[in-house]
């Protein structure tokens, strides 16, 4: 049988092992620094407001349909459906897609008017992490009505370039 | 993968019928922050804003962002009333655009 190694007198196994992973540690976050941290909650709401004009809109009226759990962050699809007649009195004049959590907030506007019959819009999007995406209606009225949705993006796959 | 823009509207449509309108092109959406193999940061490349017009009244268009996804596909729905063109028109950062056109016949 063998005898039991005792460990060196200077350096014990834990102090070598907590070396190495402080060394671990310093080294993984030198690489990952990020360059640019992504917005918050806070700079998406003002976003909105510098795109509606609204400081508080009104909750209901707008569907945000898009995945729960996604894999793949650069290519999300997503569909942003407004309950509103299309008449020219009473029509959608543009729709916002605004992501809380990525580099630029601002994803995409689009602009409508009574011609389109209904205010549907779908595309796809890139989702940096796992946020709430919001999507503001502007109505012809001047209301604005906001819908949002949680996106949760799995596996890294983060994608805003 | 497809080359340049695309644009898909029925063939036909009856009187006030809402038809869907799917484009999509292919653009690599560049952001500006990414960098390439050699370190050097690759210039910003997006499109920037899409146009659609019906015999020549704007009847859709969108800002886009960082956001939208390389090869930015876009849907939406019109009421034609009769026949007539789709233009399409894709602005790309540095003044490039690209344009494509549909024709409908309502009956």
């Amino acid at each position: 049988m063998r005898q039991k190694t005792s460990p060196p007198p200077s350096l014990s196994r834990r102090q070598v092992l907590g070396a190495a992973g402080a060394g671990l540690v310093a080294a993984a976050t030198a690489g990952l620094t990020p360059i640019r941290a992504g917005a918050g909650p806070r700079e998406a709401d003002e976003k909105l407001y510098e795109l509606t004009g609204v400081e508080k809109p009104e909750k209901g009226r707008v569907t945000v349909i898009l995945p729960e759990t996604t894999d793949q962050g650069p290519l999300v699809p997503i569909t942003v459906r407004v309950d509103s007649p299309m008449t020219e009195d009473d029509y959608v004049k543009a729709i916002h897609i605004v992501a809380q959590r990525n580099t630029v907030p601002e994803v995409a506007s689009f602009h409508l008017s009574p011609m389109n019959g209904t205010a549907e819009v779908s595309t796809r999007i890139r989702v940096k992490e796992t946020q709430i995406i919001m999507a503001a209606a502007q109505m012809s009225d001047g209301s604005v009505y906001l819908g949002r949705e949680r996106c949760r993006v799995v596996g890294g796959a983060g994608g805003c370039g | 993968m497809i080359d340049g823009p695309r644009l898909n509207v029925p063939r036909t449509a009856k009187p006030g019928e809402v038809i869907r309108v799917r484009t999509k092109i292919a653009h690599p959406m560049e952001t500006g922050w990414r960098k390439d193999i050699h370190g050097n940061d690759v210039p910003r490349n997006r499109i920037n804003r899409f146009v659609c017009t019906f015999n020549g009244t704007e009847v859709f268009a969108a800002d886009l962002h960082s956001g939208v996804s390389a090869d930015p596909y876009i849907s939406f729905f019109v009421r034609v009333a009769e026949s007539g063109t789709f233009a399409c028109e894709w602005q790309a950062d540095g003044e490039k655009t690209y344009s494509l056109a549909a024709e409908i016949t309502v009956v």
